[in-house]
């Protein structure tokens, strides 16, 4: 039956002929008749009342459109896990560029003046800033204490390690947000009439949360909002929960105006206005014998949250699972905290808290092979975890993972040893300092704890009119190939050529909620249930007496479309239900967290040079086990494009924050990495397979964001000999750290050790 | 306020065809392809010259059509992407960005083919070195460049191939 196989090959990507010759209809290149276009006059201070807006007598008001909190229908609130956040600021402000007022006009090219002849005067309020400020709580700005979520892991009793430690070792990590910066800014188009209710196109992830946001602030039933996912430049999880926010307000501005409306964000508005990687602390404390193996820890892990709950929740807890990283911590007690500051909130950015506390417990893993005189190898080796044992929140590992083999390839293929005993030798004479360092880590796939099993998502199968398949899902392509891989699934299990396969376009009134595309989840969890669908079709045909088992390509396609003339329609859809040794304890925090991890080993090679302190990354390994790879261009391209982003979060994006606004929201003054700044990303894969993905597929989006981070930095230090523990690490931070070593190292003991 | 400004008459030959627009000369000659001529194309990610995805060739050179008001292009030349491909026959150079890997949200891979073009028009058979270096006014947050710059080789070998 089967002529090839798709899975595994590197089919083209669906929508890839219209990427290359333009044709591609991203939200800024779409019109409506009679479209208008929408701004925002949003908040200039980081908190206070509003006291009193003044519409300046330069502008025509006549002509524009105005909307404020006044006009919503519904609740006002960007629903997502808490409703927290309004949707436009009523009577305080909690962050500068908060959204106020809303303005529309024909003439796009007039909002911008428009935006400025608003004066808002305000009661100014005390904010607060940083995750310091927000601990000490002078000032309460959310709830009752600042802080949006906790979480606390206890394993074994950590309180029983200390007295039998040969070392005690201590250390403090930091990390600076970061801007997703995908290259298409924030955009929608909103619709509304009184029978249809809301239409919404626009550049999003998720579908289906816009979808609820719009019910909510509009009070309308589900059958009157429509939400279309339109082509989507770059996300990240940058158009994760924003987009919920954005659509609200073009709808609301529709709805008053009776037109469609268009915003779209310029760059400024889109970086300091919008969400960010949660910068964070993480603070450790751990127990070891002389051989260096772990006996125990203590974790305290914290982010600042900005000033809303929006995702911070669901980002510490997998920041928080995955704190420990890939070791066996006999004893462990983990303490995680989400803060509230005056800054605009920060939100989904890949990796999800996972890259901040991995930098953490990687950079504190070279620091105990320091203090206990081994080295970077020897002390991951002498803690990886192994089969049979559990992770933090004791869950078994029951896959044939061998960290050591992975550990050992990834050396050979990075030259380790070789080079850092040459870079040893050679840097006592020259002022370009070479390292090498590593790091070793996991990721999970798929959402946190029980939330697959909340979402249950649903995904369908459609037979065409001439004999070909199309895909339900609201999984969104937004760069990843989620269109690409969802079909070669669907052609693979139905013995298809993959181009009798098509994906139908993420739009609430076509297609069923597949969950967001968010959490490595698409490939491994929506396209099991893809898998399943496709069954069921078959099934369908061979059951009503279309096919015969062992059907031929033709066959199937005249057996779909005779059914569909037939019939009307051929549907089948299939519900995510959770594996039975999938469980996860909600109230205790503990179980299986995630139905299955990645692996990885990156292994990163630099030069200091000590007359700019500027960093180079000369050669990066990234070596990872994936399940299976189902498409290897696009897995690769998922891999080099994560190391491209990690290396800026390791060594050059950097936000300036000046009362809670990003002072640098440009593409001249926040740097991401050029073409001319990235080393060869060297990519291997192995591959053990996943009972729980299609195919043994695992997720791997956001897996090579975890490891570039602490690779470098590792890589640094052993090119300096000093340590680096926050991150950007920019020459300046260098330069510092070298002029004032000398003094730190005469006038403290090493830091950290008993 | 909302009065419109002087307009002119502009002329210029846009992918083989002559085109006049009727336009404020200190308009974008990037809203003018977007807005006056439906080439959608070209995109706007930062409106400073910064990013690269506004790319269009005038008279031969790259430019950022972000940066150019149309006045300055009375009487040029302009390529876009959409006058890269042969009707619905890709370049060696847009099967190559397929065949790589070298697109993936595809925001940017306009501007990424046509300074490809400006690229192997001036040098055919570039080194890693100039590849690197030609293309880095052009930023890409999804490949890593990695697959980007393996289609410019790749492209570089077919388009010499033809």
């Amino acid at each position: 039956m089967k002529t090839e196989n798709i899975i595994g090959a590197s089919v083209p990507r669906k929508e890839g002929r219209d990427k290359v010759t333009g044709r591609s209809q991203y939200i800024d290149d779409m019109t409506l008749p009679g479209m208008i276009y929408g701004a925002t006059v949003r908040s200039t201070i980081p908190r206070g009342k509003i006291r009193n807006i003044t519409f300046g007598p330069e502008v025509e008001w006549k002509e524009f459109v105005v909307v404020s909190a006044k006009d919503i229908p519904g609740k006002n609130c960007v629903a997502l896990i808490s409703d927290d956040q309004p949707c436009l600021a009523d009577d305080v402000v909690n962050h500068p560029e908060e959204p106020i007022l809303l303005l529309a006009h024909p003439n796009r090219h007039v909002l911008r003046k428009a935006v400025e002849a608003v004066s808002i005067e305000y009661d100014p309020l005390p904010a607060l800033f940083t995750l310091e400020e927000s601990e000490q709580p002078k000032q309460i700005i959310w709830g009752t204490d600042n802080v949006f979520k906790h979480y606390l892991i206890e394993k074994g009793d950590v309180d029983t390690v200390w007295s039998n430690a040969d070392y005690i070792v201590e250390g403090e990590y930091t990390t600076g947000a970061q801007e997703q910066l995908y290259i298409e800014n924030n955009g929608v188009i909103a619709s509304f009439d009184p029978a249809n209710g809301i239409t919404l196109w626009g550049s999003l992830q998720c579908p289906y949360y816009v979808h609820k946001a719009l019910m909510k602030l509009f009070h309308l039933p589900e059958d009157k909002v429509r939400v279309v996912q339109t082509e989507t430049g770059g996300a990240f999880g940058g158009k994760e929960e924003y987009p919920s926010m954005i659509a609200g307000h073009a709808a609301l501005l529709a709805m008053k105006s009776g037109k469609p409306v268009k915003i779209i964000y310029d760059r400024m508005e889109d970086m300091t206005a919008t969400t960010k990687r949660h910068p964070s602390r993480t603070r450790h404390r751990t127990a070891v014998d002389r051989n260096g193996k772990i006996l125990g820890g203590e974790i305290d892990f914290a982010v600042d949250g900005g000033a809303y709950t929006t995702l911070s929740s669901v980002v510490l807890s997998r920041a928080t699972i995955h704190a420990g990283g890939p070791y066996y911590w006999p004893h462990v007690r983990i303490r995680a905290k989400a803060v509230a500051t005056n800054a605009p909130p920060h939100g989904a950015f890949r990796g999800f808290g996972a890259p901040q506390s991995l930098f953490a417990l990687e950079r504190h893993m070279d620091r105990i092979a320091a203090t206990v005189g081994i080295s970077p190898i020897e002390i991951r080796r002498r803690n990886f975890l192994k089969t049979g044992q559990a992770t933090t929140t004791d869950q078994i590992i029951h896959e044939p993972i061998d960290l050591d083999q992975l550990l050992e390839r990834g050396l050979t293929l990075a030259d380790y040893r070789e080079k850092k005993e040459r870079f040893r030798a050679e840097n006592e004479s020259v002022t370009h300092k070479k390292g090498i360092g590593i790091a070793t880590f996991l990721h999970g796939a798929g959402f946190t704890g029980s939330g697959e099993r909340y979402l249950a998502s649903i995904v369908g199968l459609e037979g065409l009119a001439d004999g070909r398949i199309r895909v339900l899902v609201s999984s969104t392509e937004f760069g990843q190939g989620t269109k690409t891989v969802l079909s070669q699934i669907a052609a693979e299990a139905l013995g298809l050529p993959y181009d009798d396969v098509e994906v139908a376009q993420a739009d609430t009134e076509r297609v069923p909620n597949s969950g967001p595309t968010v959490a490595s989840r698409t490939i491994m969890v929506v396209g099991k249930l893809v898998h399943s669908a496709a069954h069921g079709i078959q099934q369908t045909l061979v059951t009503a007496g279309y096919l015969r088992d062992g059907y031929t390509q033709e066959e199937f396609r005249e057996a779909c479309a005779k059914y569909v003339a037939e019939r009307g329609e051929l549907k089948s859809w299939a519900r995510y239900e959770a594996p039975p040794n999938i469980f996860w304890d909600d109230e205790k925090y503990r179980g299986e967290a995630y139905a299955a991890y990645a692996w990885a080993v990156y292994i990163a090679e630099v030069t200091v040079d000590l007359t700019t302190y500027g960093v180079t990354v000369d050669d990066f390994v990234a070596l990872q086990e994936v399940g299976r790879v189902l498409h290897p261009v696009l897995a690769r391209g998922q891999i080099t494009g994560g190391v491209a982003q990690g290396i800026g979060f390791a060594l050059y994006e950097k936000v300036i924050w000046q009362n809670g606004r990003m002072l640098n929201g440009q593409m001249t003054n926040y740097i991401m990495p050029t073409s001319a700044d990235l080393p060869p990303i060297r990519v291997y894969f192995e591959e053990l397979g996943n009972v729980h993905g299609a195919y043994g597929a695992k997720g791997i989006g956001e897996l090579p964001m975890d490891g570039p981070a602490p690779a470098i930095i590792n890589a640094v230090a052993d090119a300096l000999g000093t340590p680096f523990d926050s991150i950007p690490l920019l020459p300046e931070d260098i330069f510092e750290a070298m002029s004032s070593r000398s003094e730190r190292q005469t006038s403290r003991p090493p830091q950290g050790v008993r | 306020m909302t009065a419109p400004r002087a307009r002119s008459d502009i002329s210029f030959t846009v992918n083989g065809e002559a085109r006049t627009v009727s336009a404020q000369p200190m308009e974008r000659l990037l809203d003018v392809l977007r807005n006056h001529l439906g080439l959608t194309g070209a995109k706007e990610g930062c409106g400073e010259g910064e990013c690269g995805s506004c790319s269009v060739l005038m008279d031969g050179a790259l430019v950022n059509s972000c940066l150019v008001p149309v006045l300055q292009a009375q009487g040029a030349n302009l390529i876009t992407i959409e006058g890269v491909a042969q009707k619905d026959q890709l370049r060696p150079l847009q099967q190559a960005f397929l065949d790589c890997g070298g697109a993936q949200c595809g925001i940017c891979t306009p501007g990424f083919i046509m300074a490809t073009c400006h690229l192997l028009s001036k040098k055919p058979q570039p080194t890693l070195e100039e590849i690197r270096e030609g293309l880095s006014g052009n930023l890409c947050r999804c490949t890593g460049y990695a697959q980007i710059l393996e289609a410019v080789q790749e492209a570089a070998a077919r388009e010499s191939a033809r």
